[in-house]
């Protein structure tokens, strides 16, 4: 009897998530069907006679985007990374005078809304004469996720145990070599967590680019699709076919990392 | 964990042993270290130190900057602003974006507010149950909240289109006529506020649900030894148990929200005509939406958009103090 009722329960959770999923189903169902369907009166559930065109345009169209956003992506986590891994090591674990400041400063930046960091930003750039460039929107970028990776490492790096330290430091190992050596090979589960986010974040910006890279010759994918949405209003099965294309990465990270992912959300509940 | 930070640094606050304890547990022995220890400290923290200075305090400053004075392009180039102290914040008060604006930034937020935290409640609550596929489930519930804004956005756009979108279809099926969601000023704020809830629900759920399982199990068989049923459950122990849990969902998802830009400019722009601009859209407007950008008063805009942010802020760390324990 229990087993059956607790069917039941998934029976409605399944329906739920349906539901919830639905708009995401909707995007794929689009991106397959035929041009000449797009406009029928009520539209086709399911895509009956797909067709890949929507996908070929993205393949002639949308790969010097994707591949930028790429090189953005990867930009902003190893810069996320170099900056946030080595402050959270000494707020954690060396506690200098002044450190809480610190940490003080990093939850309000957060809460920084974009468009007034992407002003600042524009003012800036445009003077040092970086305006439509793939390293200015790295370090915009980077702002989203620098004070996010630093709470995540030190919340993490508080849980080492100092007896793991002391006995490096009685080995005669530098506080350097501590952190290169120690801390970071045991860090290496929210390494990837701030990596995974500061990768999404970056990936999926838009008002960085569209505000500091209008221009440029190398811009995200967020522009390709805004561009699309412009330019071509009628072909929403290319539209929609970026839009699958863009998820991707979003849907891999769920996959592999789901428990970073959920990690993530509550640990950093400090999130933009 | 941001608890914990807050409790050390103002040391007091947390005066319950629980929270004692756990501080305790977490920072190990409270040992100065030596002098030597306290420069390298610095040297770890120095990149971060420089870079929170020259990439959020510099633009914060120029932003600051920019309200104060009176930018055009030329400026840029010739590096003459005349300094206008606050006529830019003035412009902005008596503009007739301004009331419009203010409105739809509070009903945006307030309505998002509630419709996620009540959903992502319910939801959590449901979950909770562990039934089978429970966690499979649960986790796809997190793909709206990973997608890219903008891919979300433009999903939305399409199935709200007014004459080939799903929405009107199945409520033409129904009997209801169609309605302009993006296009027609009454329905805008609402589809938007759709789309912003769509997203905001799997925070809240994922939030909620960790603190769901902070509560005691004990507590719910004590209550079910008295006879409780499970609304009263849920009303007499859940609720108010999550209570510091909700203070900060509500409050992350208020800083939140009033940031929201990316998902009203796909669907909307802000239009038709005011409709659904709230400070940020307006601001980006001002800033970037024409040829020429009008930097100064859009800066006004965002700095205005700045205090709120920061008033909501303080509030939420205030709040993280006293309730998280």
């Amino acid at each position: 009897m229990k087993t059956r009722r607790s069917w039941w329960i998934t029976l409605i959770g399944v329906v739920l998530t349906a539901v919830m999923l639905f708009p995401i189903y909707w995007m794929v169902n689009v991106s397959l069907t035929p041009q000449s369907d797009m406009r029928k009166s009520p539209p086709d559930l399911f895509p009956l006679q797909p067709t890949f065109e929507g996908y070929q345009k993205v393949l002639s169209d949308q790969l010097p985007y994707l591949g930028t956003s790429l090189v953005i992506g990867i930009g902003t986590v190893v810069l996320t990374l170099v900056l946030s891994a080595p402050a959270a090591f000494a707020l954690a674990k060396l506690r200098p005078r002044g450190g809480n400041v610190l940490s003080f400063v990093l939850l309000i930046a957060q809460m920084i809304p974009g468009i007034i960091m992407a002003m600042g930003f524009y003012a800036i750039y445009l003077n040092l004469g970086i305006l439509n460039t793939i390293p200015g929107l790295i370090l915009a970028d980077s702002t989203i996720a620098v004070p996010f990776g630093v709470l995540i490492f030190t919340a993490f790096m508080r849980g080492i145990p100092d007896e793991l330290m002391a006995a490096a430091r009685i080995d005669g190992a530098s506080t350097w070599r501590t952190f290169r050596s120690i801390v970071l090979p045991v860090s290496r589960n929210s390494m990837v967590t701030v990596s995974l986010f500061a990768f999404l974040w970056s990936w999926s910006d838009f008002i960085f680019a569209s505000t500091l890279n209008s221009a440029g010759t190398a811009q995200p994918i967020t522009i390709g699709i805004y561009r699309y949405i412009g330019n071509n209003n009628q072909e929403w099965n290319a539209i929609m076919a970026t839009a699958v294309v863009a998820s991707i990465p979003a849907a891999v990270l769920l996959v592999l990392a789901q428990r970073y992912v959920a990690a993530g959300v509550t640990a950093g509940a400090v999130k933009d | 964990m941001t608890a914990t930070q807050i409790s050390e640094s103002t040391g007091h606050g947390d005066t319950t042993r629980r929270a004692a304890a756990r501080t305790a547990a977490l920072t190990g022995p409270a040992r100065r270290p030596r002098r030597t220890g306290r420069w390298a400290a610095w040297a770890f923290i120095a990149p971060v130190a420089i870079y929170l200075i020259v990439f959020y305090a510099y633009p914060l400053y120029r932003n600051l900057d920019l309200s104060l004075r009176d930018y055009t392009v030329r400026s840029f180039i010739d590096g003459n602003a005349p300094f206008v102290w606050f006529s830019n914040y003035v412009s902005v008060l008596q503009d007739a974006t301004f009331w419009p604006a203010l409105a739809n930034t509070a009903t945006f937020t307030l309505v998002s507010i509630v419709f996620q935290y009540s959903i992502g409640m319910a939801l959590a609550v449901f979950f909770f149950q562990r039934f089978p596929l429970s966690a499979t489930l649960r986790a796809l519930f997190l793909v709206p909240w990973l997608l890219p804004l903008l891919v979300s956005a433009s999903a939305w756009s399409w199935m709200l289109n007014s004459d080939s979108g799903i929405v009107n279809a199945v409520l033409g099926a129904v009997g209801v006529g169609p309605v302009n969601w993006l296009t027609s000023p009454q329905w805008s704020l609402v589809s938007v506020l759709i789309a912003n809830i769509w997203i905001g629900i799997p925070f809240n759920l994922v939030i909620l649900y960790s603190g769901l399982q902070n509560i005691s199990t004990d507590i719910y068989e004590a209550a079910s030894i008295d006879g409780a049923n499970a609304w009263q459950k849920f009303w007499r122990i859940t609720f108010p148990l999550l209570r510091p849990v909700s203070a900060i969902t509500i409050l992350l998802g208020l800083v939140y929200t009033l940031k929201v830009f990316d998902i009203i400019w796909i669907m909307t722009r802000g239009g038709p005509g005011s409709s659904s601009t709230t400070f940020a859209i307006w601001s980006y407007r001002l800033g970037f939406g024409s040829a020429l950008p009008d930097l100064s008063p859009a800066a006004a805009v965002g700095n205005l958009l700045i205090l709120i942010a920061l008033i909501l802020g303080l509030i939420y760390i205030r709040a993280q103090r006293r309730l998280e324990v």
